[in-house]
């Protein structure tokens, strides 16, 4: 079949069955949308662990005269008590990357920098700031090592690890994006039942055609090919919308996050990664859809 | 041509076979009424031929092919040796004369060239040359089924099949479809034509198989309508 009658006739269906081929494209861009939405998020989620635990540390909180945390009662952390924790953290090399002595004014002046405007530590003094170690691991996931090492020694106060304050955060945006990635999993599952019903449809309405195609010996993937084809410029047309939106929302909103938040987020380049692998989903489950339907409704 | 060997057909969901036991040779050029009540078993013997049926018990052997064993990736192979004619003519309302007897050489994948050749030759052939851009709604009935006929003509197949071609037509076009027919017989395609039209059997004294109750119970050279005329 020459190409030029090929395109003739999907330009004749898609204009004689214009409302379901626009709404095939809508629902397709619907589901595409989520799919990339749950897909990007993944990736957010990802690019913000990254991010954040190169930069996250175990703080290991030294007692001060007036902690009232339990390991404290014997009062301030000595000096030697300090020098057997630092050279217990030295003699954990390479798992401890790197440790930052925190004195308690250093701790009162980063305090005051980061909180300037807040009236709940305007009346806070150095003395009752804890002084710490803040260890860096080389592996941020073996935080329990340095917990299990100082929690209950002696002149420590507490161990705390930034990760777990992180965790629950994450925890809520991979949440989100299993939430996108279900609903497109729905609407994907709706775009194939519309896909399905609009081949169907067309099938119907254009029997004459395929009759006659069938009768002067048209192969059977020469009749088909036109509804495939069909399927395939609205599903792409859906997807084409989609990928613009992606790039539009993560341009502009995100971009605009970006500014604002001292974070790493995702960028249009994400975008550009996935929307091959869109495509590749969309046009597989459109292909895919149109020949299951045409086996069943279309006599070739 | 073709060849029915103790040909039956049981449709799914039907006690009684619509064809019992058929065995029928048609040469290559015949000119074959088929003529039966309504129910007969016209159609199914048609539809055998075109492998949109199987038999249920016995051979059918067309244009050299067995159908009973013939792969379903080969039916249009055996179907572009095979035009066929309705009686609703069947044409593609939105296409114009040309566009419709085209559209069967386009789906073929035959060349612009090739359409633009034989399409106005095919079309004169019929004798609607001049018509070429007229839709079928602008057509009288007799013009419809010729545009069909020429449609069905157009890649020259070694066979004809027309199911009842003159069934919406007055007896003066019928005359002259039927002619056409004969015509198209004369350049070496075989007919099998199946009507109820008496007139046109008795006029044009062809061989006539009849059928009755799925039973073949007449086959007469140069016959009639009535096997008691």
């Amino acid at each position: 079949m020459r190409l030029q009658f090929i395109f003739s006739e999907i330009w004749i269906g898609l204009r004689r069955n214009l409302s379901m081929a626009t709404s095939v494209a809508l629902v397709t861009m619907v589901s595409v949308l989520f799919l990339g939405l749950g897909v990007l998020s993944q990736r957010q989620v990802d690019t913000m662990k990254d991010y954040w635990y190169d930069r996250v540390q175990v703080s290991i909180f030294l007692c001060t005269a007036k902690s009232d945390l339990p390991n404290c009662s014997a009062g301030a952390v000595t000096d030697a008590q300090r020098k057997e924790i630092r050279s217990q953290l030295d003699a954990m090399k390479p798992l401890v990357k790197s440790v930052f002595p925190e004195s308690q004014q250093q701790a009162y002046d980063r305090l005051k920098a980061q909180y300037k405007d807040s009236p709940s530590y305007r009346d806070i003094k150095p003395d009752q700031m804890p002084e710490s170690f803040r260890v860096q691991l080389s592996d941020p996931t073996k935080y329990d090592v340095i917990t299990s090492s100082f929690i209950g020694a002696p002149g420590v106060g507490d161990v705390q690890d930034q990760r777990r304050i992180l965790d629950p955060l994450f925890n809520v945006l991979r949440g989100l994006s299993y939430g996108a990635l279900s609903l497109a999993g729905l609407m994907v599952l709706c775009s194939v039942l519309l896909v399905a019903t609009t081949i169907r449809q067309t099938a119907f309405s254009r029997r004459r055609e395929t009759g006659i195609m069938r009768l002067v010996g048209a192969s059977a993937f020469i009749i088909q090919l036109p509804f495939i084809l069909e399927t395939l410029v609205a599903t792409m047309v859906g997807t084409a919308l989609a990928i613009g939106l992606l790039w539009a929302m993560v341009k502009y909103g995100v971009g605009y996050l970006a500014d604002k938040l001292p974070v790493n987020f995702i960028t249009t380049a994400d975008v550009v990664t996935v929307s091959p692998w869109l495509v590749a989903i969309a046009a597989g489950l459109a292909m895919l859809t149109a020949w299951f339907t045409l086996r069943r409704y279309l006599r070739v | 041509m073709i060849r029915f060997e103790n040909v039956s057909k049981t449709y799914p969901r039907s006690s009684q076979p619509a064809l019992r036991g058929v065995s029928l040779d048609i040469e290559r050029g015949e000119f074959v009424f088929l003529v039966g009540q309504s129910g007969s078993g016209k159609s199914t013997l048609l539809r055998l031929i075109l492998r949109e049926e199987r038999a249920t018990v016995g051979n059918v052997l067309v244009a050299g092919r067995e159908l009973s064993t013939l792969p379903s990736r080969k039916v249009p192979e055996l179907r572009r040796e095979i035009g066929t004619v309705f009686q609703d003519f069947r044409l593609l309302p939105n296409k114009n004369v040309f566009q419709n007897v085209a559209f069967a050489l386009q789906v073929l994948g035959k060349s612009r060239h090739t359409i633009k050749a034989v399409v106005p030759e095919t079309l004169a052939m019929v004798g609607l040359d001049g018509k070429e851009k007229r839709l079928p709604h602008e057509l009288s009935g007799g013009e419809q089924q010729r545009v069909a006929i020429a449609r069905a003509f157009v890649n020259k197949p070694a066979i004809l099949l027309a199911d009842e071609p003159t069934g919406n037509l007055d007896p003066t076009t019928s005359l002259d479809i039927v002619r056409l027919l004969d015509r198209i017989n004369r350049t070496g395609t075989t007919i099998v034509m199946a009507t109820h039209d008496d007139e046109i059997v008795d006029q044009l004294r062809k061989r006539v198989v009849e059928l009755n109750d799925g039973e073949l119970i007449r086959d007469q050279h140069r016959g009639v309508y009535g096997a008691q005329r």
